[in-house]
């Protein structure tokens, strides 16, 4: 415990120095992993397994081992990354900079703010009545909450490992603009009536904790910690995933699944959100099975839809969000994402047609 | 004797903290009382919006984040 009490400046550039140092000799040591991949996973499956180039099981194998280093390679460096990002921002200067802003701009900014704040569904709460008790409206406030999971960095990473940067950026706008619009439907609803009444009569203490400015040390090994922490819950889920699309992948036939998931089955589209919002947190092990299902003919519109209902809406979040919202909100809310999902997996079926 | 809150529902985070907080306490030897709140009306007398927060004496001292224990040692003991 024989911590100085205020730590020169001069220690702190060091240890910054040190910082910078240590994370530059892991992105180069990254990078290398990552080009060895390719050639590592079809040296394994054709050389020292001898299994033969065309045959199903060659396909399934090699596309195993190479997609889950890929993968688990990809999360691990960009949450890295992302949460050095996030650490830039925090709850309250989201709040601040929202404070005063009309509805429209304001659903625009909560939307984007919503993506780069740190957020966890656990911090739900304070973050809705902080919201809401310091005067921002309802809509801007559900365009924050509803851009929070949706483009949530798992499923953002994922994609562009599996599907390419223009696929990821696809979602990430469409992720944006349902925050937006959902938000602005929700605050004309004029629901604020169904919100439960305690959050109306808190009278918070206003001094907020003095803002806290961590040094490039302290936000390299937070990032790391949360990086950790994040790919140690999803690995399996990777893995499983991967291994369930390797198998489509090698044994399922070219198009077999057209006539079920692909554009011409209108239907598809809300069965996939009705299937989608149950399956909460496991994003990152459908992404994989959904890649392959689409190699095999599905839609994208279809595919979009199925991945946005999965992380957009959750059980356990609107358990936690039911503490201040009444069932009458949490319905529209479940309504107006639902809706707005099933018309963008129109929208891109119709557009990619 | 000292004051200090947990502001947590429960997550992962909050738990560390807890515990964190609690070996803080025993290894300096300090006569002190560790509260959990779980209360959301109760946190928003600090204005927390991101859980953990960490509450000495009913100040604020850390929100949203885990302090390391040198934050922890120190705010207890002044």
């Amino acid at each position: 415990m024989a911590q100085p009490v205020t730590t020169p400046a001069a220690i702190r550039v060091a240890s910054d120095r040190r910082a910078w140092f240590i994370a530059g000799g892991a992105m180069v040591i990254w990078i290398g992993a990552y080009q060895a991949i390719q050639p590592l996973a079809d040296w394994l499956t054709y050389e020292l397994f001898g299994i033969a180039r065309d045959s199903h099981l060659g396909k399934s194998v090699a596309f195993f081992l190479y997609d889950v280093p890929k993968i688990l390679l990809l999360l691990s460096g960009m949450i890295f990354a992302i949460t050095t990002l996030r650490s830039f921002f925090s709850p309250e200067r989201t709040r601040a900079l929202l404070g005063g802003k009309r509805e429209g701009v304001g659903n625009v900014l909560a939307s984007g703010l919503g993506v780069v704040t740190p957020f966890c569904s656990c911090s739900a709460v304070p973050l809705f009545i902080g919201f809401v008790e310091s005067g921002i409206p309802l809509g801007v406030t559900f365009s924050f909450l509803i851009a929070a999971p949706m483009v949530n960095e798992v499923a953002l990473v994922m994609l562009f490992g599996l599907f390419g940067w223009h696929i990821a950026a696809l979602y990430l706008g469409a992720g944006l603009s349902i925050a937006v619009i959902a938000g602005m439907v929700i605050g004309r609803l004029k629901m604020e009536r169904h919100i439960e009444d305690f959050v109306w009569q808190i009278k918070s203490g206003g001094g907020a904790v003095a803002a806290h400015s961590p040094t490039w040390a302290e936000r390299f090994a937070e990032s790391w910690r949360s990086t950790r922490e994040i790919v140690g819950r999803v690995w399996l889920y990777v893995v499983i995933g991967i291994a369930v699309g390797a198998g489509i992948h090698g044994y399922v036939p070219e198009a077999a699944l057209a006539d079920i998931l692909g554009k011409g089955a209108w239907w598809s589209v809300p069965v996939a959100v009705v299937i989608g919002v149950p399956l909460y947190s496991n994003a990152a092990g459908v992404i994989p099975v959904v890649q392959a299902l689409m190699a095999k003919g599905a839609a994208l519109g279809t595919v979009l839809a199925f991945m946005m209902s999965v992380v957009a809406l959750s059980l356990p979040e609107m358990i936690i969000l039911r503490r201040v919202l009444k069932p009458r909100l949490i319905a529209v809310f479940v309504t107006v994402v639902a809706l707005g999902i099933i018309a963008i997996g129109y929208l891109f079926n119709l557009l990619m047609a | 004797m000292l004051n200090v809150k947990v502001l947590g529902t429960g997550c992962a985070n909050c738990r560390r903290l807890e515990d964190l907080v609690h070996k803080v306490v025993k290894e300096a030897g300090l006569a002190a009382e560790v509260e959990k709140v779980t209360d959301y009306a109760q946190m928003m007398r600090w204005n927390l919006m991101k859980t953990p927060g960490l509450v000495v004496n009913d100040t604020l001292v850390a929100s949203g984040r885990i302090p390391t224990e040198a934050e922890i040692a120190r705010w207890l003991k002044t």
